[in-house]
């Protein structure tokens, strides 16, 4: 589903002196339906660098990155688009949203997007934001106002509404409880067993050994770290 | 698909000086694209160009007519280009009351862009009026109320109502949001979204708040000195910037 041929990338900084810096250089990593691989590796090594351009957030210098028949490298960003809402989920670190919007209506964004009617969007995001703990009060709230847990927890709501072939997580389990941490991680595992090939950071080691199928060390391709 | 508006190398020149030039991009259905750059740098000029407002020295913009398919607004006579932005066009202005007539009611000014497409019944067009005034947020109760009496967020929103009433295709805003302060900016553009997403509208939108852009846009273009220096996706070119002016406009902005 996934398969990431041979990519590299730089970092020009032109404010700064005409910086070079080489970040990715020659990686290459496959990861098939239903199938959960873990990116691992030294805080600077990569991680967050070869999963934006998998997301098509950072630009791709050369290889490729097929996601189904969609190479994000050098598709033009009308196909990106259509890929991230029909194909690609990415559960980011931090919620981006527009100020205002009610959780409920964050939640089910992903399921409006793709053609869902609104009913049946909102009753699915009332049954994860239920399953993750999010009390009913909050659910007419603008999540920028809630706790940094609460915020990850709707991000995962958000990222788990559609049912993506292909996902990213980048930790998902951070500063979340036992409680919350143990919903979240049958959440992964069922996504795996309806075939949803994911790629994922985890520095919750128990997590990570817990759903991932393989490790790819990204220290490997990190031009001037590589052994 | 076909694209809905097709601008292949537009260019405007100011006598010698040069307003945009060498500007060419695809729009398709349900696309928002931002503009952003400083002021001067051509962004307003570009708008005015694709809009009829201006004409400029070279290039086409062609529009997929409802009849004819892709047409080029330039060529087209001044009565064709007049429906059009009376119709498939919208033109959201910076300062509302540049977008408004401001010693008419706000059911008048909804009312009178039906009218303009031939609505004559007058209960049909103050229908409509309190339902487009209602999805801005403005109540009934404010329907005969002239726009001098509303706020700054409020005419904004008017304005909004004003050009969507008819259901465009195609809406320019120039620099939407600016002027409000943050709180009517939000309200501002939660209800944009959601326009566009119900409406499946395309946008082409003129801003200097990248902020604005990264909520708003599904795609972005970078303007410097009347040129094009960069476009991408939105979140792309404002994670990684490739060039010098970007990366200077990226980590220029403010973190709250």
């Amino acid at each position: 589903m996934i398969s990431v041929e041979n990519v590299s990338k730089s970092f020009v900084l032109h404010n700064q002196g005409v910086a070079e810096i080489p970040v990715m250089q020659g990686a290459s990593l496959k990861v098939g339906a239903g199938e959960c691989v873990a990116l691992v590796g030294a805080s600077g090594a990569g991680k967050s660098t070869l999963m934006r351009m998998i997301y098509g957030n950072y630009l791709t210098a050369s290889g490729r990155i097929m996601i189904g028949d969609v190479d994000v490298a050098t598709a033009a960003p009308r196909d990106i688009i259509r890929l991230r809402r029909e194909t690609l989920g990415y559960v980011s670190q931090f919620l981006r949203v527009v100020p205002r919007v009610s959780t409920l209506d964050v939640v089910a964004e992903p399921l409006l997007a793709t053609g869902t009617k609104r009913d049946a969007a909102v009753h699915q995001a009332e049954i994860l934001l239920t399953r993750l703990n999010i009390p009913e009060r909050l659910w007419q709230l603008s999540p920028t106002t809630f706790s940094g847990g609460e915020q990850q927890r709707v991000n995962i709501a958000r990222g788990f509404a559609f049912p993506y072939p292909a996902l990213l997580l980048d930790e998902p389990t951070a500063s979340l409880d036992p409680t919350n941490r143990a919903t979240v991680l049958s959440m992964v595992g069922e996504a795996k067993a309806r075939g949803t090939a994911i790629i994922g950071i985890f520095h919750d080691h128990a997590a990570r050994d817990e759903i991932c199928d393989h490790q790819f060390d990204v220290t490997r391709f990190t031009p001037g770290l590589a052994a | 698909m076909t694209p809905l508006l097709q601008v292949e190398n537009i260019a405007k020149f100011y006598g010698t000086r040069i307003g945009c030039t060498d500007v060419s991009f695809d729009l398709y259905p349900g696309e928002v694209m931002g503009i952003v750059g400083e002021s001067g740098s051509g962004k307003s000029t570009l708008l005015n160009c694709l809009a009829g407002h201006l004409t400029p020295d070279r290039g086409a913009v062609r529009f997929d007519t409802r009849a004819d398919g892709l047409r080029d607004t330039i060529t087209m006579s001044e009565p064709e280009r007049r429906m059009l932005s009376r119709t498939d066009w919208a033109f959201v202005h910076q300062h509302a009351r540049d977008g408004l007539r401001m010693n008419v009611s706000a059911g008048g000014n909804v009312g009178e862009r039906l009218m303009a497409v031939n609505a004559r019944h007058y209960g049909d067009i103050r229908a409509q009026a309190i339902d487009w005034l209602g999805r801005v947020e403005i109540t009934e109760d404010r329907i005969d109320d002239r726009p001098t009496a509303f706020s700054g967020g409020m005419q904004q929103r008017l304005q909004i109502a004003r050009n969507l009433v008819t259901g465009p295709r195609l809406v320019f805003m120039d620099e939407p949001t600016g002027g409000l302060d943050v709180s009517v900016q939000a309200r501002l553009l939660d209800l944009l979204r959601g326009l566009v997403r119900e409406m499946n509208l395309s946008a082409i939108i003129v801003t200097h708040d990248l902020a604005v852009v990264r909520l708003l846009a599904d795609r972005l273009m970078v303007m410097k000195d009347g040129h094009v220096i960069e476009t991408g996706l939105t979140d792309q070119v404002l994670d990684d910037p490739q060039h010098a002016y970007t990366q200077l406009l990226v980590s220029s902005v403010l973190q709250v």
